[in-house]
């Protein structure tokens, strides 16, 4: 063994920018090869739309009424579309709290990683597993009979929003992963699922209960789904209430606001793991 | 400071109620093996990310491979190789992608992190297996590889973190003659260990730490005549024979056994393993003392940590002359309760979490 093994050791900002960015493209490449190579990962993100779809659709769909009238599979799909944006958040959650449990997080930490490389590498990961999602989605809404009315600027536009929202997504996803289990990670969803519901996703808030309705109509999830309808042409957006109103620069808002809350609060976190 | 890849200074750590690490010190010298022996809970774990710089300790100093680790992490991040107690490896990845993925990480240029990944795994006898997904390597399989990934950079100090815990012996000896090999290659490794055989497998110096702190420390052979050494375990078949089996023992053992009547058991310390035990079998069948059980055995870590702390020892095990002198050397005071050799603490998980 007589090799010599010259590691790069960045010294300039430069360096470690540069290096910030490789080691978030290798970390990302082997999260990737995780989802090609796993056929239960690939079967779930095909027949969880299309059953999903199926379901709302055409089973809960025929006794559904969307306020203003409307056909109900075009009010769903931006609402499956956000959806699944946020139930993202759970696949992130899982991946770090099981790489923290593997010890996975502690080699990368004993390691010359840029830290930010590492969440880098999650990012990508999770935003390419998130496109991919989405097309699926797309493809199945387009099947049932969805589309986008008002040209395809808008139609880009929403899909922009989503993965806005899914990309805040990301930094919740981390801190929790970081301060739960992978246990507690996977049961996070009984929580979750029932919030992506209590939104305008699937049952305009208008014909809720009062309360409820404020709630639906305020959740960040209602924005970006909003937004979406207005922008892809759906029957379904607008109300009277202000959070309706102002649904555009809400589904910008809101994630913005998570991003600020929760990348700060992730990048403490993991500093915080020596302690 | 050049000699030594580890210098730990005082150094202490406390998680909650808990004082994982209470004034931690140890010097490894460069280029040996290092076995860090202690029940669970004892701070083996911490005292491993201390150095490993996961864990930033409260108060005192540790250098590794010449770097404070609390100032300068980078560069001994670049210079020292972490195997955790759980294989760090992807399961999903074949073995040399698992290799050439570790590799770029270290930031090696992608054909290095390609040839280096194939030196790794002829090293650590992983070539026929290489393409294989690690979900299907044995245990032993993953740990080399494990210890592989550690070793991409050929780091200076490699840290071991119960390398062969829930491994069978097959698996066992894998590891520890990878193990060996690296020693042989001039690194320093550190590794912990609840198993005393281990250590004196693998180690030139073992430190025994308790309750956050090496209470004994110096090369195998040292420790070991500091408890005691190797014992003949003798049961015989009739009571009323343990006073002549006694007196047998004693001679070819050249040490007072301690016995355990209720048991119709005796136990002496012996030096000339052998020749005690051949001794005293061929005297006690001339003197036509039936003999149920003999035995030569080593002291279990229960009794050397026991011995050490000055505990009481655990029924049946010799309290031995020379155990008492290790005890003297901590002072008194110092009880080590069953608790801590039942090892199983809820403390010890949750610092080794």
């Amino acid at each position: 063994m007589t090799t010599a093994i010259a590691p790069v050791i960045p010294r300039s900002r430069g360096q470690r920018l540069y290096w910030t960015f490789a080691d978030g493209c290798v970390i990302a490449r082997g999260n990737l090869v995780h989802l090609a190579r796993n056929p239960a990962a690939i079967l779930n993100l095909l027949l969880y739309p299309i059953v999903m779809v199926l379901l709302f659709g055409f089973v809960f769909g025929s006794a559904m009424n969307v306020a203003g009238g409307g056909d109900y599979r075009e009010f769903l799909m931006p609402g499956m579309f956000g959806q699944t944006m946020t139930l993202g958040v759970m696949t992130t959650m899982i991946i770090v709290a099981n790489d923290a449990a593997r010890g996975v997080t502690d080699r990368f930490r004993s390691m010359p990683i840029s830290r930010a490389g590492v969440v880098l590498g999650r990012a990508v990961a999770d935003m390419v597993n998130s496109v991919l999602e989405l097309a699926v989605l797309l493809l199945c809404g387009l099947a049932v009979g969805w589309s986008w009315h008002r040209g395809l600027a808008n139609a880009l536009t929403a899909l922009g929003l989503l993965l806005l929202l899914r990309f805040a997504l990301i930094w919740v996803g981390i801190y929790l992963g970081l301060i739960l289990t992978p246990e507690s990670a996977g049961a996070a969803w009984m929580p979750l699922m029932p919030l992506t519901m209590l939104a305008n996703t699937f049952v305009s808030p208008e014909l809720m209960p009062g309360w409820m309705g404020a709630l639906s109509e305020w959740n960040p999830l209602s924005a970006t789904v909003a937004a979406c309808r207005e922008l892809f042409g759906n029957p379904g957006w607008g109300g009277d209430s202000w959070a309706a109103e102002h649904a555009l620069p809400l589904a910008i808002g809101w994630p913005v606001l998570l991003t600020l809350v929760f990348l700060p609060l992730s990048a403490r976190r993991y500093r915080r793991l020596d302690r | 400071m050049d000699s030594f890849a580890v210098v730990a200074e005082g150094v202490r750590k406390r998680f909650g109620a808990t004082q994982a690490l209470d004034g931690f010190d140890l010097t490894v010298p460069e280029g040996t093996v290092c076995g860090l022996l202690g029940p669970n809970g004892a701070g083996k774990t911490t005292a491993v990310r201390v150095l490993t710089t996961l864990l930033r300790a409260d108060a005192g100093r540790a250098l590794v491979a010449g770097f404070d680790v609390a100032d300068r992490p980078a560069e001994v991040r670049y210079r020292i190789g972490l195997a955790g107690q759980n294989p760090a490896v992807d399961e999903i990845l074949t073995g040399r992608e698992n290799l050439e993925m570790w590799g770029r990480l270290y930031h090696l240029d992608r054909a290095t992190a390609r040839r280096r990944a194939g030196e790794l795994l002829d090293r650590f006898g992983l070539a026929g297996d290489a393409d294989k997904r690690v979900k299907h390597y044995s245990g032993g399989m993953r740990r080399r590889l494990d210890l592989a990934a550690a070793f991409v950079l050929a780091p200076r100090v490699l840290f071991l973190d119960e390398p062969t815990t829930g491994l069978d012996p097959r698996n066992r000896n894998e590891v520890w003659q990878a193990v060996r090999d690296l020693a042989t290659a001039g690194s320093t490794v550190l590794m912990t260990t609840q198993y005393l055989f281990e250590a004196d497998q693998l180690a030139h110096q073992i430190a025994v730490i308790d309750a956050g702190r090496v209470i004994a420390d110096g090369s195998p052979d040292r420790l070991k005549s500091m408890i005691g050494g190797d014992q003949i375990d003798l049961v015989v078949r009739d009571a009323a024979d343990l006073a002549e089996a006694a007196r047998v023992l004693a001679a070819a053992a050249g040490a007072e056994p301690v016995a355990d009547p209720d048991a119709r058991r005796l136990i002496a310390p012996v030096r000339d393993r052998i020749g005690a035990l051949t001794e005293v079998v061929g005297e006690l069948g001339e003197r036509g003392v039936a003999v149920e059980d003999v035995a030569l055995r080593r002291p279990t870590l229960d009794e050397v940590f026991l011995s050490l702390t000055g505990g009481k020892p655990a029924p049946g095990a010799g309290k031995q002359a020379a155990g008492k002198q290790g005890a003297g050397k901590q002072g008194a005071g110092k009880q080590a309760d069953g608790e801590q050799s039942d090892g199983e603490q809820a403390d010890g998980k949750r610092v080794a979490a």
